[in-house]
């Protein structure tokens, strides 16, 4: 029932990289610059010609790769791209050197320019180049060599490039999306796990629907997916080998576990673990499949999500009379509670930098998604409306993910995502109605 | 569409008996006294005794909860008193109880609360006599509502606990 397309998954793909330098230039002076820490900057004027290619099926694929590089880089929000029917340039002379006055002239600041070639075993060799067009400097050059099916990881690994020479943060651009997807009406929804890039493409089905699944997780390796499958009418988390499609139910428990994520090192699980209505948060080590308790409370102990470094762990508790954010350290010690604003608070999710923890909140009727420090300060809301629920953190920390439910009989559910600054939201195209995104880590 | 109305009437009324008997066999048990529930009376021309049509009809197969709560108001434990009283009359039967939440709160706490709601109706039942082995659990969130609408009426009849009949229904 469950297989797995082997190819388009493997992180092995051989990319070789070559840093470019240029005669034109010293070291770059970065006059092109995004600062991404404020909200709503005016996106910056890109130009991203066309690879140049002498054959028709290099031409193509030049065209191509600039079209998913220009479509990372505006969904990003920062960049603005513009009309290629307006450049004064082609891609051949432009491959050579730019005509930067010709450049200026439509107010790109930034230049993107490459080349492709096919060698003798039929690889593919793609160099690219980022300008600065007023500077009239070369800022970075990179070469590539690889299989002629890896095109749009090719170009995935660039606009990751031109985003952390511009903004100087990683990029986000190189990694996937592990979601539900759901079909049919409402109180008859099917549910199939499903994987695609981030920007939308190789999408396919992991499961057939036949029995319902939620919250699929990456492991760090992006190898695996942690996830609940109500196989069997037996609600289970199942690790799910990407790469072999086997599967597995994690955990000698005899009752509901649910909410898996795991640690950081991808060395353990935590997950809750429901018996006779109670629900508390254990660890998982997935080498001598022991499992450890961390709390031990009647109440509601679910969502868990560990910091960056291992060494902490948030989750969702009502030990407290109402649904709240708690942090509590790797082992069970020092539970805390952290959310004191009004309303109730669940979904904890700690930001890949460490630095913040997202969360659902629900007052007064509306579900927003928000930010908060691990010591519960500085909470900022991102989004509000009738149902947004479960934010998941892209690689770099800067973008959130989450679902969006409408109200009424339809109950239609897609995916957004939306800068960490409020702004820039954006629906995430899918075949059908999506929820419980989770974000890859970079592919590496 | 008639006929259905008035099929909808007699379930009414056959219920609000039962109610009343299974209240009985609860204040028996509290004496102590409780030993075997008299079998509620046949309905005539209605399903067949022991039958899942003949439980949803004479005990009602589920119960109601308030918005974020797992406790049981005086109707829900006046309907698993029923349910207790069907169950010692069919002793074979056995069940599982699913726990559903309504649509406004965050999936895993849902999961979590339906769990807890499945988990009070089988407790009671099993302190109205209902042997814990014939009793199983299972917790849906609110990924099965029952009603599809977004507002307080649907949201009520999904904050539930179903008991469905499982197994030892005769042939």
């Amino acid at each position: 029932m469950v297989t797995v397309m082997k190819q388009a998954f493997t992180a092995t793909l051989a990319l070789a990289v070559v840093i470019l330098g240029t005669a034109l230039s010293g070291p770059a002076r970065a006059e092109v610059r995004i600062d991404i820490t404020r909200g709503n900057v005016e996106p910056m004027p890109i130009a991203i010609s066309e690879f140049f290619g002498l054959s028709a099926p290099e031409t193509e694929l030049g065209k191509n790769i600039a079209d998913v590089i220009q479509n990372n880089l505006v969904n990003s929000g920062l960049f603005r791209a513009i009309d290629r029917a307006a450049f004064n340039q082609d891609s051949q002379s432009l491959a050579v050197r730019p005509r930067f006055e010709s450049w200026r002239k439509i107010d790109a600041q930034a230049l993107v320019s490459g080349k492709i070639s096919t060698e003798a075993d039929g690889r593919i060799t793609v160099e690219f180049r980022l300008w600065d067009v007023f500077a009239a400097e070369h800022m970075l050059g990179r070469r590539y060599s690889a299989d002629a099916a890896s095109w749009r990881r090719i170009a995935h690994v660039v606009s990751d490039a031109i985003y952390k020479r511009i903004t100087g943060e990683e990029g986000y651009f190189d990694s996937q999306i592990v979601y539900v997807a759901k079909s049919g009406p409402k109180d008859k929804r099917i549910h199939k796990l499903a994987i695609m890039d981030q920007d939308g493409a190789n999408h396919r089905y992991l499961t057939d629907g036949s029995s319902l699944v939620v919250k699929p997780r990456f492991s760090p390796a992006r190898k695996e997916i942690v996830y609940l499958d109500f196989y069997n009418n037996t609600p289970r988390v199942y690790l799910f080998n990407l790469e072999t499609g086997r599967r597995e139910v994690l955990g000698p428990y005899n009752g509901m576990t649910f909410s898996p994520r795991f640690s950081p090192d991808g060395n353990r699980v935590v997950m809750t673990f429901e018996e006779n209505g109670n629900s508390e948060i254990y660890v998982m080590d997935l080498r001598t499949r022991q499992s450890t308790r961390l709390t031990k409370d009647p109440a509601i102990d679910t969502s868990p999500s560990f910091a960056p470094d291992g060494n902490r762990v948030t989750f969702e508790s009502d030990r407290g009379g109402s649904q709240q954010i708690y942090v509590m350290n790797a082992d069970g010690t020092d539970q805390h509670r952290i959310s004191f604003g009004e309303g109730v608070y669940g979904t904890p999710v700690w930001s890949p930098r460490g630095d913040l923890i997202a969360f659902t909140k629900i007052l007064r009727g509306e579900f927003f998604i928000g930010v908060m420090r691990p010591d519960g300060t500085g909470e900022r809301l991102l989004v509000g409306g009738y149902h947004n629920e479960g934010p998941t953190w892209s690689p770099n920390g800067r973008v959130l993910m989450y679902y969006r439910e409408t109200r009424g009989e339809k109950g239609e559910s897609y995916l957004y995502s939306i800068d960490l600054t409020g702004y820039n939201e954006r629906l995430i195209a899918t075949p059908g109605y999506a929820a419980d995104p989770a974000w890859s880590p970079l592919n590496r | 569409m008639r006929l259905k109305v008035i099929a909808m009437l007699a379930a009414v009324s056959l219920v609000a008996a039962c109610s009343s008997s299974g209240e009985e066999a609860a204040t028996t048990e509290n004496t102590g006294t409780q030993t075997t529930a008299a079998p509620p009376p046949p309905a005539p021309s209605g399903p067949v005794a022991g039958s899942r049509e003949h439980f949803i009809q004479v005990a009602g197969d589920r119960v109601f909860f308030a918005f974020d709560r797992s406790d049981l108001s005086d109707q829900a434990q006046s309907t698993l008193d029923a349910q207790a009283a069907w169950l010692g009359s069919f002793p074979a039967v056995t069940v599982t109880i699913e726990g559903h939440a309504d649509e406004r709160g965050t999936d895993d706490y849902n999961l979590a609360l339906s769990a807890r709601r499945a988990a009070a109706a089988r407790d009671y039942l099993i302190a109205k006599g209902v042997a814990a082995g014939r009793i199983e659990t299972l917790a849906y969130g609110e990924s099965r509502p029952a009603a599809i609408g977004s507002n307080e009426a649907a949201w009520a009849q999904n904050r539930r606990a179903v008991t469905v009949l499982t197994g030892g229904l005769g042939s």
